[in-house]
């Protein structure tokens, strides 16, 4: 390996939206030479057809176990992996756990050349939760106004209210009984699913 | 007033004690709040007990003294102040694997060396063949599987490093990866044997007792120095799982004990699989062979329980055989000290030297274990390994 040029990234994630960020993100900063494995099949040998430098794999992944024993030498190991982030910097390894995601340099790359990659790693699978997170938020908010939708239906059937009226009973009861909206609303229907 | 407890596990049976000591309120019993992660694997269950997102953890005997040491990651001190199974691995083959092993062998087929010896035998024929090196699969380096996988085939006359491949596999993969064909043989822990022979992809060749009549698999881990700031609640947490223990081992209770387990938020499988590892009585063959065996799984009973520095010993001496670790008496002995009978004698309010003194662990071949011999017993094994 020439001393100078981009380190061999192999990227282990199932998810391929998550990948398909990180490779991205990679690339940007100057990482040419990126390579995704989704499938875990036989993964200690595809690994070893890539020969990769640094390998960067989710902790939603059984298979991180198998690189583990890269560390050992055997035959079953033909090119032992150097270290688990750096050994010396707990916080990496806490700021890593923490965003999902771990790397392993095999032996023959500094170290000094892991620090960038993991960084961008943790901050690509950080953002990738905030998204994830985001697209749950959107998803359940319109699952909630379409339950909300439905209660206020039923109130201004069942009372004879206006859809504001249904709509301030809904917030009051929910603001005494410290509960969203979309739980009071949620109770109503299943209610009057018993009540039929 | 409840103090509230994160503690990861990996879905195995052996996880028993840990799952009803929680599902049937001894926690509780004891005001602990305990909530259990399920983890998918080793290297996680590890790096979150050491950077502090656990409390404590189910994780495999070898991995808080590799993590003491700082062997294959950060050095962490770790302390085990519970054992939470003796046993509970079983080898399993591949039929085709199974047939050559039958033809070869010479004596008893329950006799390990007996098995040992012709799997070298077929292990020589496919090197003459020009055949590739038979595949072994286990769940971690630094695990009882690799080093019992070691052990048996050492006994026979086989390198495991040369003469076969050992490749790290999650236990749930290991039925799929002999069914495919990627491995041929596999040492884990329960239900994966079971299942396996219930898929007609396995026979069960060996129990883990077979190899060692006592050897600590699953171990209760917290860090150092959470074990010192948080005395009232290690104590409390072992007497809660080891009163569980006694629970789950009791045969009235193991249908119901079967049940939990078999829930999908612990292990996932049909609680008549996990039956029969709670009963020691196993379906070893697809025809339906059954064998049973006393010794196949201890929770709670022999005084499974108590973490034997004796074992903390033994799994050092194989880190060092095995070439994770050089060999060294600071180490050894750092080693015997992440195995703490101490605190769960105090756990019961016993002091002083612990009532229970060092078991044998009973290997089927070589001299018996001595820490204070060890170059001995490395000697006394490396002859055997030479001998044509």
């Amino acid at each position: 390996m020439a001393a100078e040029s981009s380190p061999k990234i192999a990227i282990v994630d199932e998810s391929p939206i998550r990948a398909a960020i990180l490779e991205e993100g990679l690339r940007e900063a100057g990482f040419t030479d990126v390579v995704r494995i989704d499938e875990m099949q036989s993964l200690l040998s595809r690994i070893y057809a890539l020969d990769p430098d640094v390998i960067v794999i989710d902790l939603e992944n059984p298979s991180r176990d198998i690189l583990e024993q890269m560390f050992q030498v055997s035959r079953a190991v033909r090119r032992p992996v150097a270290m688990f982030v750096d050994q010396s910097d707990a916080a990496s390894i806490q700021a890593s756990v923490d965003a999902g995601v771990s790397a392993y340099i095999v032996d023959g790359l500094k170290k000094e050349r892991l620090k960038p990659i993991l960084d961008l790693c943790i901050s690509r699978f950080n953002a990738f939760a905030k998204l994830q997170d985001e697209l749950d938020r959107a998803k359940s908010a319109l699952e909630d106004r379409k339950v909300i939708e439905r209660a206020k239906g039923i109130l201004m059937k069942l009372k004879g209210l206006t859809e504001d009226e249904a709509y301030v009973l809904l917030r009051s009861t929910a603001m005494r009984e410290k509960k969203k909206i979309g739980e009071i609303a949620q109770s109503i229907l299943t209610a009057s699913e018993l009540l039929k | 007033m409840t103090t509230p407890l994160q503690i990861g596990f990996i879905p195995l049976i052996d996880a028993a004690a840990l799952i009803v000591a929680v599902e049937k309120g001894f926690v509780q019993a004891e005001g602990l709040d305990v909530q259990l992660v399920r983890e998918v694997s080793w290297s996680n269950v590890r790096d979150k007990l050491n950077i502090g997102l656990f409390d404590a953890a189910h994780i495999l005997a070898p991995v808080p003294i590799a993590s003491s040491l700082g062997l294959g990651h950060i050095k962490v001190p770790i302390v085990v102040p519970l054992t939470l199974n003796l046993n509970g691995n079983a080898i399993t083959v591949s039929p085709t694997l199974h047939a050559a092993i039958t033809t070869e062998v010479d004596g008893d087929p329950l006799d390990p060396m007996a098995t040992a010896q012709a799997l070298s035998r077929v292990v020589a024929t496919r090197r003459r063949n020009g055949g590739e090196p038979l595949t072994f699969g286990m769940t971690f380096p630094f695990s009882t599987h690799n080093y019992q996988l070691r052990f048996w085939m050492a006994a026979g006359g086989i390198d495991p490093d040369e003469d076969v491949r050992l490749v790290v596999l999650p236990p749930p993969f290991m039925v799929d990866s002999i069914a495919g064909g990627q491995i041929d043989g596999f040492c884990v822990g329960a239900p994966w044997n079971s299942i396996a022979v219930d898929r007609g992809v396995g026979r069960i060749l060996h129990f883990g007792s077979d190899i060692m009549q006592r050897a600590a698999e699953k171990v209760l881990a917290m860090r150092q120095p959470w074990a010192e700031k948080n005395p009232q609640a290690l104590a409390a947490l072992v007497r809660a799982i080891f009163h569980a223990a006694e629970f789950a081992e009791a045969p009235d209770n193991r249908n119901e004990v079967a049940r939990i387990l078999a829930k999908s938020e612990y292990i996932g499988v049909d609680a008549s699989v996990i039956l029969r590892t709670l009963e020691g009585r196993l379906k070893i063959a697809a025809d339906g062979t059954i064998r049973e065996g006393g010794q196949y799984m201890l929770l709670a009973r022999e005084d499974a329980s108590t973490p034997d520095p004796l074992q903390a010993a033994w799994l050092y001496a194989q880190m060092v055989r095995w070439r994770q670790t050089p060999m060294s008496l600071e180490a050894l002995q750092a080693a015997q000290d992440v195995f703490r009978p101490d605190l769960y004698e105090a756990a019961f309010g016993r002091t002083g030297r612990p009532q229970a003194s060092s078991k044998a662990i009973g290997a089927f071949a070589g001299p018996a274990f001595e820490p204070e011999k060890l170059d001995a017993y490395f000697a006394a094994l490396r002859a055997r390994a030479e001998k044509p």
